[in-house]
């Protein structure tokens, strides 16, 4: 593998930056880790939801009252279970904009909004009996006119979804209900002037699919209400404080009657955000007054719970013969799904943002459709505008014979750079990243027939904000941290090497504990890359008050000022020989004596995280198609990413690797198939085909590490941008194997069979 | 309707339950002999999650009735490590990184551990085929994949 590139401000340590195994490791590998199904409590029962199979339909009652006398139903949960909620923005979770939308989209009210919206959800002594009386629960619809597609819900003569809905961001005020929850803004510069000044302009239209996050692990919970009014919750989940937050609001509870715990998490990507079953399983529970687990199938998944959004995206730039772009301009038109909240203001923040660009001009449309609401899906709403961008960018790379890493190199965004959200750029890697590119072995290889190779960037601005951490020294010198973020891919290997490096004790000295809503501070969830970088943070912060603590204890038994004592490779020493001559005190020293010298030793901190830096990555692709079924093989893939400082290279490298390969699916199989009635037609893993083993060559990777001078060890956050870049690469890839220009997601083989039929028509017609 | 009474072998111990005629033996391991480990992703065999050993042969649990373990010998992720003993593909995919997380893990081993058994010298070729039933969502397989070729490296310097 070639050498990362790791910038001079990075450096050695003994566990930060080392291979460590993962402190889960042993647990995960044998089964014991325990995910949201695995919760099995006496007395449980077991919950499922009835879904509507209509994409569209207003409804006129639900009648429970058979189901209820089947026995071994204790409970039937139904609109009427939940109060309806104010239209106003809760204190939780992206892409939701509405507590009363929240509630609708748990359990449908006036109108059923998709194929698989829930209606109705019953608790019973066994899935079968459970089973069986979803049959038995009679809901009467009035069926209405769907509607699919985002630009034909943006038609006149569209079926609305929300008659209460007047498009916000437009003048004069509309006075018709419309689909479009709102239009969006971004400018910079004056792109008329710039496109006046192009040498050659390019103009296209893009369009991407609807894909799903495609975590192997269903959602699942286990609600266990009190008859106090107290509630416990376990479920799967991105971030614990936020469901609190939102199954209390939807259930009308104080929040501090309901403790959540998240179980281990089998993915989430952004799908594991948004609560689903959540509040009808505790509801049930506080009914039948016994635990309640509830567990999506697979269908429920796919059917229910977000996919990311699918989209129409126009964009136009215009550059000089040398390459300079003058100007920018996207048209982002995302679907919403079922209710208002598309991943529009991440898409627009991070648009063209890897480019110092003068002139930009952005408009989004957030457009309501018959579909499951849209979730965050890793890097939320960029892959899709990326896709046009990078796709243009090439084009006109390839109109003006320039290469298509020299094209990026001569608008490459660098430090002081400001984007068109106003964010003015510290130390960013990317026109070290763009040479790294060019001097890598995959950059010059050979090509076969019919093989091409594809190059993209892609940018992801990360998320800082809330985290708290507790550090407690046990009377052996061992730490037990307390942090707030369930680990989806590895962060307590990241946090535990943070600890070991502060304290200067053995990495496998530190124990970490996600710790539930009762036992800490609120933190938010683990998405947007944060989890590194903020709760790092935070988990530094608390190391660093429990040396200070180390230091006063010291500098109390030595009769000397805390400023005349050190902490260095986990003993307290005297600062300078000024100050004395004092053997130096450990940390399983002073942890020893605690009980005589002040007793327990903690370190806590609460934060709120700014500075974090963005993360520019680049994708090389080969590709070879057969031109005989329009086949396309992956051949040789290439990850470049500006990482800041990789504090676990292990798993930095599995972001980078994952990322690639669900692009890598985005761009070339999955789908959303809907039917003529709105019913989705693939919702299994059979039918919505992700990458398998077989599909996929090795992911190589390089680590650029230009540190975050935010963080105390550099870090940037990692895990999203991986998924920007593959759509774009990869088609770019295709087009230089067929010689024809694409714009449509996914390009399946028999898309682009007839891609190029119609090539080979074209041709012969000429 | 009375439930069937099944006698099986698990990870080597005798073990009965009892099971309606349409339970699937993944059902019955995970919610009537409480052993969680095996992993539910799909129900429908598509994922892998649910990979165990039935008499020798790899097998989705979900695929499977719980009525037809009797009499036969099941093993799943729980009788992998011997003891203390991880087994090497346990040891190498912790080494590795080849779990972000940790879902299809157990599906995995126990794939890639019917695979070394047939095969102990497979190329990177044949991995990936003989776990393209077995889906990640995190990894992009590549860890996987070199950790399964270095265990099977491992074992045959040792054999």
């Amino acid at each position: 593998m070639p050498d990362d590139v790791k910038s001079a401000d990075i450096k050695e340590f003994k566990y930060v930056g080392k291979r460590n195994p993962r402190p889960d490791g042993v647990d995960k590998v044998t089964g014991r880790a325990k995910y949201g199904a695995d919760l099995l409590l006496p007395g449980m029962l077991y919950g499922r939801v009835l879904r509507s199979p209509h994409a569209h339909a207003k409804i006129i009652s639900i009648d429970a009252s058979e189901a209820l006398k089947l026995a071994g139903v204790k409970a039937v949960v139904t609109r009427d279970d939940f109060k309806d909620l104010p239209k106003a923005q809760p204190p939780f979770g992206p892409m939701i904009h509405d507590a009363a939308d929240v509630t609708r989209n748990i359990i449908a009210r006036e109108k059923a909004l998709y194929d698989g919206h829930a209606v109705a959800a019953v608790a019973a002594t066994s899935e079968a009996i459970a089973k069986k009386a979803l049959k038995l629960i009679k809901v009467e619809y009035e069926v209405l006119p769907h509607v699919i597609d985002p630009v034909d819900a943006m038609k006149d003569d569209a079926p609305i979804l929300h008659e209460d809905q007047f498009t916000v961001g437009v003048e004069p005020k509309p006075s018709k209900p419309s689909n479009v929850f709102r239009v969006m803004k971004a400018e910079k510069g004056d792109v008329e002037k710039g496109f006046a000044e192009a040498d050659i302009i390019i103009d296209r239209e893009f369009k991407t699919a609807a894909v799903h996050q495609g975590y192997i692990e269903p959602h699942a919970c286990v609600a266990n209400a009190s008859e106090d009014g107290s509630a416990e919750l376990w479920c799967s989940t991105q971030g614990q404080f936020n469901f609190r937050a939102v199954c209390a609001t939807v259930l009308g509870m104080p929040v501090g009657k309901l403790k959540v715990t998240s179980s281990e998490i089998g993915g989430g990507f952004g799908g594991k955000l948004p609560v689903y079953g959540e509040p009808l399983a505790i509801r049930l529970s506080q009914k039948a007054h016994r635990p309640v687990k509830m567990v999506m199938t697979r269908d429920e998944v796919f059917r229910s719970t977000g996919p990311t959004s699918g989209s129409h995206v126009r964009i136009k730039i215009g550059a000089k013969n040398d390459g300079r772009i003058v100007a920018a301009e996207g048209v982002l038109t995302y679907q919403a799904g079922a209710f208002k909240g598309a991943g529009l203001a991440a898409a627009i923040g991070c648009m063209f943002s890897e480019y110092d660009l003068e002139n930009i001009r952005i408009v989004g449309y957030d457009v309501c459709v018959n579909r499951p609401k849209v979730a965050a899906y890793r890097a939320p709403g960029v892959p899709m505008a990326a896709f046009g961008v990078e796709g243009v960018i090439n084009e006109i790379a390839t109109k003006l014979s320039i290469d298509p890493v020299d094209i990026r190199l001569k608008n490459a965004a660098k430090q002081g750079t400001v984007n068109v959200s106003g964010i003015k750029y510290g130390p960013i890697g990317f026109i070290q990243m763009l040479e790294a590119v060019k001097a890598h072995p995959h950059y010059n290889a050979p090509l076969g027939k019919n093989q091409g190779r594809g190059f993209a960037a892609g940018y992801w601005m990360h998320a800082g904000g809330m985290s708290c951490a507790t550090l407690n020294v046990q009377d052996d010198g061992t730490v037990n941290l307390l942090e707030g973020n369930p680990d989806i891919g590895g962060s307590r290997a990241s946090m535990a090497a943070m600890v070991a490096e502060e304290l200067g004790i053995p990495y496998d000295k530190v124990r970490v504990t996600i710790a539930d809503t009762a036992s800490l501070g609120f933190t938010l969830f683990t998405a947007g890359s944060r989890v590194t970088y903020a709760t790092g943070m935070a988990v530094v912060e608390a190391a660093r008050n429990a040396i200070k603590v180390c230091c006063d204890r010291a500098a109390a038994a030595w009769g000397v000022t805390p400023d005349q004592v050190k902490w260095e490779e986990g003993h307290a020493k005297p600062a300078s020989a000024n100050v004395g001559d004092f053997a130096p005190m450990s940390l399983s020293e002073l942890a020893k004596k605690a009980p005589m010298m002040g007793g327990p030793i903690a370190g806590h901190a609460e934060i709120n995280a700014t500075g974090q830096g963005p993360a520019i990555g680049a994708h090389l692709v080969d590709v070879e198609t057969d031109p005989e079924t329009g086949f396309v093989k992956l051949l040789r893939y290439t990850v470049f990413q500006d990482v800041g400082c990789a504090i676990s290279p292990d798993y930095v490298e599995g972001q980078m690797q994952g990322g690639a390969v669900q692009g890598l699916g985005w761009a070339l199989n999955e789908e959303y198939v809907y039917n003529a009635k709105g019913q989705l037609q693939n919702a299994g893993f059979l039918d919505y085909r992700m990458p398998v083993a077989s599909d996929v060559p090795m992911i190589d990777t390089v680590m650029i590490e230009e540190p975050n001078p935010n963080h105390p060890y550099g870090v940037r956050g990692v895990g999203e941008t991986p998924i920007v870049p593959p759509q774009a690469a990869v088609i770019n890839a295709v087009e230089n194997s067929v010689g024809l220009r694409l714009s449509e997601l996914p390009m399946s083989p028999p898309k682009l069979l007839k891609a190029i039929e119609d090539g080979r028509l074209k041709k012969a017609a000429e | 309707m009375s439930r069937h009474h099944v006698t099986t072998t698990i990870n080597g111990d005798n073990v009965e339950f009892l099971c309606d005629t349409e339970q699937s033996l993944l059902d019955c391991i995970r919610n009537e002999l409480h052993m969680t480990g095996t992993k539910e992703g799909c129900g429908t065999g598509d994922c892998g999650a649910c990979s165990i050993m039935l008499d020798g042969r790899l097998v989705c649990s979900c695929l499977a009735l719980g009525v037809e373990a009797e009499g036969k010998e099941i093993m799943t992720i729980e009788g992998m490590a011997q003891g203390d003993e991880l087994h090497p593909l346990q040891e190498n995919f912790i080494k590795f990184a080849a779990l972000q997380c940790g879902i299809c893990t157990p599906g995995v081993l126990i794939a890639a551990r019917a695979l070394l058994e047939k095969n102990p010298d497979p190329t990177e070729t044949e991995v990936r085929f003989w776990l393209a039933g077995n889906l990640c969502r995190c990894t992009g397989y590549d860890k996987i994949i070199r950790a399964v070729m270095a265990t099977a490296a491992q074992l045959r310097a040792t054999a």
